[in-house]
C-alpha cells in the first residue's frame, strides 16, 4: 500500500499499561493527524458513506471541513444530524456502516470516519467551541420521553430544538442508559457522556431521575400531563441460559457485572460502596460487544479472562476494534466451545464450567453458520466467575403496566412503521425497546424519526 | 435530595428514620419497598416501609446496623439529606378479607409487619401478630402494633426468654395450629431461615403462606438479575416479581446461599469504615 492508501494511525495506550486501569484506550487524533486523515478522502461523487449511516450524517461535508481545518464548521455539520458525536464516534460499528461502503476501501483503507467524528467532538469539548444551540419558536405542547438512553436523548434534543417542552423520565439515578451502566469507561468515559448530555440542559430539556414508568409513575399519569410520549426504555433485562448452576455465587448476568463496575464503580470499592466479588479466572459466555466489555473489565479487575464462544471469532457480532483490543490485552478466545452447566462447591460458589466442543454447519438464514455441539467432548474447566452475555430483552416493568401498548411475544413494543406510534394513541416508541438489542446509532435514528412523527402528530 | 425529618435510635442495633419523599408517600402500599442511595459514592440499599404520612409527604423506615452502609446511615442526623429515595418498588401485598391472618415478623422484619397487619385488620380480618427478637433490649414496635394497628393478638418471643415467650416465632405458630385455630393465611417477614421454618410448618396443614424475600439487589428495577430466586421451578426476580412469594414454592436453600455472596466484601468495607471512624459509633 502506498502511504495515502493507509490510514493515519490513531495513538493508543499500550495494552500493558491500560489493563491496569479504566481510562480510555484510544487517545484520538491530534488536529494535524485528523486533517491528514481527512485529506485522504477522495470526495467521490456518489458519497455512499451517507447512505451507510443510519442517521445520514453529511459525512463528506464534515470530513472536508476537517481537511480544511474548519473544526467549528465540522462540529455544526455533525450536530445537525447527531447530538452526541463524541459518543457515536467511539461506539458505532463503522466498519459495517459508513466505512464499509467508503470508496477508498476499494484501493486501500477506508477513511477513518469514526475517529474523525470523535476528533471533532473532542476538539470542540476541549476547546469550548460549542455554542448555545438555537431553539425554534417556543411551542406549548409538552412531550414526555421515557428512558434517557441514546434513543430517548436524541428524540428529546430534536423536539427541544424545535421548541417543544420536553421532560425525560429515567428509571435509574443517572442518565445515559446503556452508555452509562453498560459500556465501560475505558471505551466511553463518563465525563464525555456527561458533557454530551449537558447539551440537553442547554436546550431546556428537563430530566427526572428515579422515575420508573409502570412502577412508581404510570403511563396514564404521563398522558394526562403531556401531548405526546416517546418510549425508549431499551432492552435492559438480562437473558439467562436456563441451565444447571446458574444461581451459584460467582455467576453474573453481564448487566449485573457491568452495572456494578461501571455505574456503581465497584472497581473503586471500598471507596465506593458497591462491591463485586474477587475474581481469578472469569469465563464470559457470548462474543458480542457486551461480552467484550465484560471480558475486558474482568482483566482490569485483575483476573484471567476467557471468552467462551460457540462459533469462531470472525462471527463475533462485536465491533472489530473491540475484538482487536480484547486480544491485544490478553483476553483468551475459547471458540467452538459451548458451556452446558455450572458446577459449584458445597457453599454454593462456582467452581467449574462444563463445556462441549462445537462444529460449524453451513450458514443459516441469518448468514451465520450454526454451531453443532459434539457429543462425547464434555470436559470441565475451573472458573471462579462466570458472566452470561447472551443478550438482553425489553424490561417488562414498562410494557406489562402500559395500558393500550401492545408488545410482541418477546416484549418488543409494536409500532406502526410509518407513524412510529404504538397501539396507544399519542404514545410513540423506538430504540432497543422496539427492535430488541441493537446499536446506539440505530436507537438514535429511531429517536430522530420518532421526533419527526411526533411533530407531525402535534401540528 | 431528601431531608431526614426525624431520627430515633430504638436500641443498640436498630434506628428509625423519617424522610421527606412525597411521591413515595403518595403511592407506597404495604409489602412494597424503597431504595435509597445516601451520596454519590453510596450503594443502592433496599429498605422496607414502616409508616407513611401522605399529607406531610414523609415515609419512615427502621433499619438494622449490619454493614458499612447501614452503620453510615446511622450517623445521619435530623436535617441531613439523603441523595436518592426511590419507590415504591416491588408489588404490593394483596389486601382483602381472608378471615384469620397470622403475620410473623422476625427482628427487623417486624416493622414491615406493622403496615401489613394494619391494612389486613382494616380489611376486616382477625389479625394475630407474632414477633420475635433475640433479646428484650431489641424488642420494637410493640405499642404500634397493638394500639395503632389494633391487632387482635400480639405474641412477642425472645430467643433467651428475657421478654414475652421464650423461643422462636415458629413455636407460637405451631401452638396456634395445634389449638385448632382456623388460620386462612400466614404472612412471614424475617431472616430466610425463619421463613423457611414457617413454610415447612404450614405446608402439611395446607395453610396459604406468603413470605417477603430479602434477596441481594442492585438496581431493583429488573435490570440485573442479582435478586433471582427459584420459585415454583421458575426463575423470578425478587425486585419486580416480588418481594412477596408463595412460601411453599420458594427455594430457600438457594436464597440462603445467594445472600452470602458479598459477605466478605461487606465485612471488609465495615472494618475499614470503623477504622476510619475511630470506632466511635459502635
Ligand atoms: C455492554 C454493552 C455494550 C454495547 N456496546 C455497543 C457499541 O459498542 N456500539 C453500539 O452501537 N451499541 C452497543 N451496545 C448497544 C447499545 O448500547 C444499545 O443498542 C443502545 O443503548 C439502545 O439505546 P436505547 O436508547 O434504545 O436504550 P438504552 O440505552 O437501553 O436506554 C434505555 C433507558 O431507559 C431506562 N428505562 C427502562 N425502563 C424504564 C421505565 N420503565 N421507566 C423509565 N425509564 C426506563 C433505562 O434505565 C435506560 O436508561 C452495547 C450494549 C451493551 C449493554
Amino acid at each position: 500500500m502506498s502511504p495515502e492508501e493507509e490510514r493515519i494511525k490513531v495513538p493508543e495506550r499500550s495494552p500493558e499499561e491500560r489493563v491496569n486501569d479504566f481510562h480510555e484506550v484510544p487517545l484520538g487524533y491530534t488536529p494535524e493527524q485528523a486533517m491528514e486523515e481527512a485529506q485522504r478522502c477522495l470526495e467521490c461523487a456518489k458519497s455512499p458513506c451517507i447512505g451507510g449511516c443510519p442517521v445520514e450524517i453529511d459525512i463528506p461535508k464534515f470530513v472536508k471541513q476537517i481537511a480544511d481545518g474548519e473544526f467549528q464548521e465540522a462540529l455544526e455539520t455533525l450536530k445537525e444530524f447527531n447530538c452526541i458525536p463524541a459518543i457515536t464516534g467511539r461506539v458505532c460499528p463503522q466498519e459495517e456502516q459508513c466505512e464499509e461502503v467508503c470508496v477508498m476501501g476499494n484501493v486501500g483503507d477506508p477513511i477513518n470516519i469514526g475517529k474523525l467524528e470523535r476528533f471533532v467532538a473532542d476538539y470542540a469539548r476541549e476547546n469550548d467551541l460549542e455554542e448555545t444551540p438555537e431553539i425554534e419558536e417556543t411551542k406549548e405542547e409538552r412531550v414526555a420521553i421515557v428512558g434517557s438512553g441514546p434513543s430517548g436523548v436524541t428524540c428529546a434534543a430534536m423536539l427541544a430544538q424545535n421548541g417543544y417542552q420536553v421532560t425525560i423520565f429515567e428509571a435509574l439515578h443517572e442518565p445515559g442508559g446503556v452508555l452509562k451502566y453498560g459500556i465501560p469507561e475505558f471505551r466511553l468515559p463518563n465525563d464525555v457522556i456527561d458533557h454530551e448530555l449537558e447539551y440537553l440542559d442547554e436546550l431546556g430539556v428537563e430530566m427526572r431521575m428515579n422515575r420508573i414508568v409502570g412502577q412508581n409513575i404510570e403511563l396514564k399519569e404521563l398522558k394526562d400531563e403531556h401531548d405526546a410520549i416517546y418510549v425508549a426504555t431499551g432492552a435492559g433485562s438480562p437473558r439467562f441460559l436456563g441451565f444447571e448452576g446458574e444461581d451459584l455465587k460467582g455467576v453474573y448476568s453481564a448487566n449485573e457485572f457491568l452495572t456494578r463496575i461501571n455505574l456503581m464503580k465497584a472497581y473503586k470499592f471500598p471507596e465506593y460502596d458497591t462491591p463485586i466479588t474477587d475474581m481469578e479466572k472469569v469465563g464470559v459466555i457470548g462474543a458480542g460487544n457486551v461480552a467484550m466489555d465484560a471480558a475486558r473489565s474482568a482483566l482490569r479487575m485483575g483476573a484471567e479472562s476467557h471468552i467462551l464462544y460457540r462459533r469462531t471469532t470472525e462471527w463475533s457480532p462485536a465491533r472489530d476494534e473491540e475484538v482487536e483490543h480484547a486480544k491485544q490485552e490478553g483476553v483468551q478466545f475459547d471458540t467452538l466451545c459451548n458451556p452446558k452447566k455450572f458446577k459449584g462447591d458445597e457453599d454454593g460458589w462456582l467452581e467449574e464450567i462444563v463445556l462441549y466442543e462445537c462444529e460449524l454447519e453451513e450458514p443459516g438464514e441469518d448468514g451465520r453458520p450454526s454451531p453443532t455441539v459434539l457429543e462425547d467432548t464434555e470436559h470441565s474447566e475451573e472458573f471462579d466467575t462466570a458472566v452470561i452475555a447472551i443478550g438482553q430483552q425489553p424490561n417488562k416493568v414498562f410494557y406489562e403496566n402500559a395500558e393500550g401498548v401492545d408488545v410482541k411475544e418477546w416484549g418488543g413494543i409494536i409500532i406502526d412503521e410509518d407513524t412510529r406510534m404504538t397501539t396507544e394513541e399519542g404514545v410513540f416508541a423506538g430504540g432497543d425497546a422496539v427492535s430488541g438489542a441493537a446499536t446506539v446509532i440505530l436507537a438514535m435514528g429511531d429517536g430522530r424519526e420518532a421526533a419527526k412523527s411526533i411533530m407531525e402528530y402535534l401540528e | 435530595m431528601h431531608k431526614i425529618t426525624e431520627k430515633e435510635r430504638m436500641n443498640e442495633e436498630m434506628t428509625r428514620i423519617e424522610v421527606e419523599a412525597p411521591l413515595v408517600a403518595k403511592k407506597i402500599k404495604p409489602g412494597q419497598f424503597i431504595v435509597i442511595r445516601m451520596h454519590e459514592k453510596g450503594e443502592r440499599i433496599p429498605l422496607t416501609l414502616y409508616k407513611k404520612d401522605e399529607e406531610e409527604g414523609t415515609i419512615q423506615m427502621i433499619f438494622q446496623k449490619v454493614g458499612k452502609s447501614t452503620h453510615e446511615l446511622d450517623t445521619y442526623e435530623e436535617g441531613d439529606e439523603i441523595l436518592d429515595v426511590v419507590g415504591p418498588m416491588g408489588t404490593a401485598a394483596e389486601i382483602k378479607d381472608y378471615g384469620t391472618v397470622v403475620c410473623i415478623g422476625g427482628g427487623v422484619g417486624t416493622p414491615e409487619v406493622f403496615p401489613l397487619a394494619k391494612a389486613l385488620k382494616e380489611a376486616g380480618n382477625e389479625v394475630i401478630v407474632v414477633s420475635g427478637f433475640r433479646t428484650k433490649d431489641l424488642v420494637i414496635c410493640e405499642p404500634e402494633i397493638e394500639q395503632d394497628a389494633c391487632v387482635d393478638e400480639l405474641h412477642i418471643t425472645t430467643d433467651d426468654g428475657s421478654y414475652g415467650r421464650e423461643g422462636f416465632t415458629s413455636h407460637v405458630l405451631e401452638e396456634l395450629i395445634e389449638s385448632d385455630k382456623e388460620i386462612d393465611l400466614v404472612h412471614a417477614v424475617g431472616p430466610p431461615i425463619m421463613m423457611k421454618v414457617i413454610a415447612d410448618i404450614t405446608e402439611p396443614h395446607d395453610i396459604p403462606t406468603r413470605v417477603s424475600l430479602n434477596s441481594i439487589m442492585l438496581d431493583a428495577t429488573g435490570m440485573c438479575g442479582s435478586c433471582r430466586v427459584e420459585v415454583g421451578g421458575d426463575m423470578k426476580l425478587a425486585c419486580v416479581d416480588g418481594p412477596e412469594f408463595d412460601a411453599h414454592e420458594v427455594n430457600f436453600e438457594e436464597l440462603m446461599q445467594r445472600i452470602t455472596m458479598f459477605e466478605e466484601k461487606e465485612e471488609e468495607a465495615l472494618e475499614r469504615w470503623k477504622e476510619e471512624h475511630g470506632g466511635c459509633c459502635q
